[in-house]
């Protein structure tokens, strides 16, 4: 998907997290803080790449504030995040194509 | 992904808590509470401009989460709103045990969400027929179709009122003894026995009312309703205990199972239990009484 | 060289003759030479002790660069004390190679940490370690690693000799002129001072700072004038709001309450559960919450408490109230019900942090104890527990009264969450041992109950009452399956804080954590 406009997903409360999104030209740009850094940092950028790659999102600036999401909190609001800036959150999405 | 078992259409429901799909902290666990269903919410809880993050959410939770014997129940939003159809698609797409239907006022508007069901079954691959049903009356309309309503599907598994909306149309407020919705309750109750369908009490909000709260649970369980819709986990005990049968109806339902169990085995019609005779249409009452028993650790036996 | 608890402990900490961790019980029956203070005789008589600041009192106890100063923490949060004599001390009077020894140190004392960047403060012995210490010493900064001690383990140390206090301040929320201090009368109430207890015996020089000067005599006195060497009176000594809470409330959480009620179960089930049993519970949210459920089963079996320690709180001054336990004695108040309840309530008693808990003494309350409830930040499969560091490796916690209650009670039981957020409070490892797991005997969470294999005797009392639990590597599981299982902490080989266990043999250490980049 190519990302169109600035989007965010998710919120700042304990475990979730808030995923925003911009349109560049270059590859991703990926920006992580997360209050589990030290034991989670390189498994929430794994699933948040994997996510970004199953939707084949490959030019996009992210960026991650985390309190502790788990995975499935991760996905689904990376998700979100990309489908908001295609303007196509709201209706036909493909649960368990894409979206899994 | 948890593999869910197909889901039931009638067993213990005495106590169904919704909670916000949206909250990732809440939906996690909400199972260890020991509640019978889990009605996750994409309606009410959920403020507009969040419907779509709350489905992707949902999504998720039901893919990953391991939610165990727990019913999981998803209340989507209304047929007057933009959002129905996709909530249903996320619905079955999820795996979820069942769908309420807020606001249903029409035997057409099950049928309607029923359509869309089976719809997205067949497009995510789901055995048709896999995803039950239940309906929200909220208006004095949906009451007084309550029967049309609860008979209007085989997916349908039971009805319960949602008394904000309700007493909003009636232009009453909570009362302590019940007496704003007692007919509509009832109106419920006997058009959802008539169809053979559940029947299930609206929420409590007042969490710190204790005293009501028992008060409208015991005025539940004497009306017939098969259990209560819940907001907050430290209510599911109470209905627990106020729901469990005495020690004495466990005995006797236990005897009456049991004596009936042998007279079919040896092929005798009539049995009699401690010298009297005992109707057989007693007995899915007693199966059922020992049921709620197993469930309220009161009873170990293997007759149910 | 490692422990008992399989931590490696850097050879070049077992000097002196200091040696690991070897199992509880390890120094019983062994003797021990008791330090004394070198202290100044006040022979002529005297109408006064009061300075005008505490300088001039710094000065007039002859306060030098290298000394060690004691505080105690019964101020809690609201503290000001500290505060005011590091910066007396450091920037007036121009002081350095400072050891800070105190009974806990927190977010209240987060200007300390600018001293210790300025290599002004050097050395820090502490029960507790939160806030902005706690960052500079996990970030290295502190010249020498800091001494984490027990609540019980810091009056060992002292008696030892270990720790030699140059200069004890005792914040002192009423005092006369001539030193005699009490933990209530005045604005800035505490109620018990039982931590200042010791230092004040054992220190050479002791100052009171206090904000509420009364009529001499004041008593009774819970630190003596025989031991005070000035007196300062101040505007303020600490933020009554944070010294003290308005009354902790025991939780609505369900979860926390679900846990609750298989604490008072656990109890119930076992056979010192009997008329006059002993307890004592943390005031965190299951822990405190236990105290409602423990009643119902007290009712229920006819029986009464014969007496609680601890940090006290509302609930159990109420029980108190009830005549549901007999004596209530205690060390530290956490709020105002407490605090206005010690050595008025009858039955409720102030005791000293060695009465309390010191494993050298001869007769420690904690030895005579039947349970104990307690928290945890982590907790591992070998029953180990960790409320010193978080998960992130950071100090931000305080041993406290933990290792001491668990080693003496007859049954220790941990009450925590299974996952906090995505942390897993049930692990593999704890990142540093605060408290030994052959002092743990049950665990219980919000997934169920583990009862730890050294105790068969307790598994059996579960089993009787028809208490179902698991293994703790289940419940380990079931936690790495829903969080992820995390990546190892990563360290660096300097060490930032040592551990040391109640009898001060060496528990674990700490050392810097290398963050993690992407």
């Amino acid at each position: 998907m190519k990302i169109e406009n600035n989007a965010v997903a998710g919120t700042l409360e304990s475990s979730d997290l808030q995923v925003a999104i911009e349109p560049i030209e270059n590859g991703i740009e990926l920006d992580i803080t997360s209050s589990v850094m030290n034991q989670y940092g390189r498994q929430i950028k794994a699933t948040v790449l994997e996510t970004l790659e199953r939707l084949e999102v490959t030019n996009a600036k992210v960026t991650i504030v985390d309190k502790g999401a788990l995975d499935c909190t991760i996905k689904a609001r990376v998700e979100c995040a990309v489908f908001r800036s295609c303007g196509k959150s709201d209706k036909n999405l493909p649960w368990g194509g894409a979206l899994k | 992904m948890i593999p869910r078992p197909r889901p039931e259409r009638f067993r213990l429901r005495r106590s169904m808590m919704f909670m916000n799909a949206q909250k990732p902290g809440l939906i996690k666990d909400a199972y260890i509470y020991g509640v019978d269903s889990i009605m996750l919410d994409l309606e009410d809880a959920v403020a507009e401009n969040q419907k779509d993050a709350a489905r992707f959410s949902l999504y998720h939770a039901l893919k990953t989460i391991d939610y165990g014997d727990t019913e999981v129940i998803v209340r989507i939003n209304g047929l007057d709103t933009p959002h129905w159809q996709e909530d249903i698609r996320v619905c079955v797409a999820g795996g979820a045990d069942g769908i309420r239907i807020a606001k249903c006022e029409s035997a057409q508007d099950v049928l309607t969400v029923e359509k869309a069901v089976e719809e997205a079954e067949k497009e995510f691959g789901v055995e048709v027929g896999r995803t039950l049903l239940m309906a929200a009356l909220e208006s004095p309309k949906g009451i007084l179709n309550a029967y049309e309503i609860c008979a209007a599907s085989p997916r349908m598994f039971g009805v319960a009122i949602s008394g904000g909306d309700f007493r909003k149309c009636m232009q009453t407020k909570p009362t302590v003894s019940g007496v704003d919705m007692l007919v509509a309750r009832g109106q419920m109750l006997i058009a959802a026995r008539a169809a053979g369908v559940q029947c299930f009490d609206t929420v409590f909000t007042d969490l710190d009312d204790t005293e009501g709260f028992l008060a409208e649970v015991r005025q539940n369980k004497e009306m017939g309703f098969d259990g209560k819709s819940l907001i907050n986990p430290k209510q599911i005990r109470p209905v627990h205990e106020i729901f469990a049968p005495t020690e004495k109806e466990v005995a006797q339902a236990e005897a009456w199972v049991s004596a009936f169990r042998e007279a079919q085995a040896k092929g005798i019609g009539v049995f009699t239990v401690n010298g009297k005779m005992v109707d057989v249409a007693f007995i899915p009452g007693a199966e059922r009484t020992l049921k709620l028993a197993k469930a309220c650790g009161m009873y170990e036996g293997d007759l149910v | 060289m490692k422990n008992a608890v399989g931590r490696d402990i850097p050879e070049s900490l077992l000097t002196n003759g200091r040696e690991v961790y070897q199992g509880k019980n390890y120094m019983d029956g062994k003797y021990m030479q008791k330090a004394a203070p070198k202290t100044r005789r006040y022979e002529k008589p005297q109408e006064s002790k009061i300075v005008d600041s505490i300088v001039d009192a710094l000065k007039a106890v002859g306060a030098r660069s290298g000394m060690t100063f004691s505080f105690h923490h019964h101020l809690r949060n609201g503290d000001f004390v500290v505060n005011m004599v590091m910066q007396a001390a450091i920037e007036e009077l121009g002081l350095d190679e400072i050891t800070i020894a105190a009974t806990s140190l927190g977010e209240a004392h987060d200007p300390v940490a600018q001293y210790i960047e300025d290599g002004k403060v050097v050395a820090i012995q502490t029960s507790g370690i939160r806030g902005k210490i706690g960052e500079v010493v996990s970030a290295g900064k502190l010249k020498t690693p800091a001494i984490i001690r027990s609540h019980g383990g810091r009056p060992r140390a002292i008696e030892a000799g270990e720790v030699h206090i140059d200069i004890a301040v005792v914040a002192a929320p009423t005092s006369d002129c001539v030193g005699n201090c009490r933990g209530i009368g005045g604005k800035s109430n505490c109620g018990s001072l039982g931590y200042a207890m010791t230092d004040a015996k054992y220190a050479d020089h002791v100052i009171v700072v206090t904000d509420c000067l009364v009529d001499f005599p004041n008593m009774p006195a819970s630190v003596e004038a025989i031991d005070v060497d000035a007196v300062v009176v101040v505007d303020s000594i600490g933020n009554p709001k944070k010294i003290a809470s308005a009354a902790a409330r025991i939780s609505q959480n369900p979860r926390d309450l679900m846990m609750a009620e298989n604490v008072a179960k656990v109890i119930a089930s076992t056979p010192y559960f009997k008329d006059g049993f002993s307890f004592q519970t943390g005031v965190g949210g299951p822990s405190l919450a236990a105290n409602l459920f423990l009643e119902q089963e007290m009712n229920k079996r006819g029986i009464k408490m014969g007496w609680a320690i601890g940090g006290i709180c509302g609930p159990m001054v109420e029980m108190l109230k009830k005549g549901l336990v007999g004596k209530v004695i205690d060390v530290q108040d956490f709020d105002l019900d407490a605090v206005n309840s010690i050595n008025q309530t009858p039955g409720h008693y102030e005791m000293s942090a060695s009465q309390y808990a010191n494993p050298a003494n001869k007769g420690a309350f904690v030895n005579k104890l039947d349970f104990v409830v307690l928290a945890a930040l982590e907790i591992d499969t070998g029953f180990n527990v960790n409320v010193l560091t978080g998960s992130d490796g950071v100090l931000r916690g305080a041993p406290g009264g933990h290792p001491d209650t668990a080693a003496g009670s007859k049954c220790c039981i941990i009450v925590t969450p299974l996952v906090r957020g995505r942390m897993a409070t049930v692990c593999k490892n704890v990142v540093t041992v605060t408290t030994p797991g052959d002092c743990v005997d049950v665990l219980v969470t919000d997934y169920g109950i583990a009862v730890n294999p050294l105790r068969p005797d307790l598994i059996q009392c579960l089993d009787e009452a028809g208490i179902p639990h698991v293994t703790i590597e289940s419940l380990q599981e079931k936690a790495y399956s829903l969080v992820g299982t995390p990546d190892d902490l990563e360290w660096e080989d300097k060490v930032v804080a040592v551990l040391e266990a109640r009898d001060g043999t060496i528990l674990d250490v700490v050392r810097k954590i290398k963050p993690v980049k992407l």
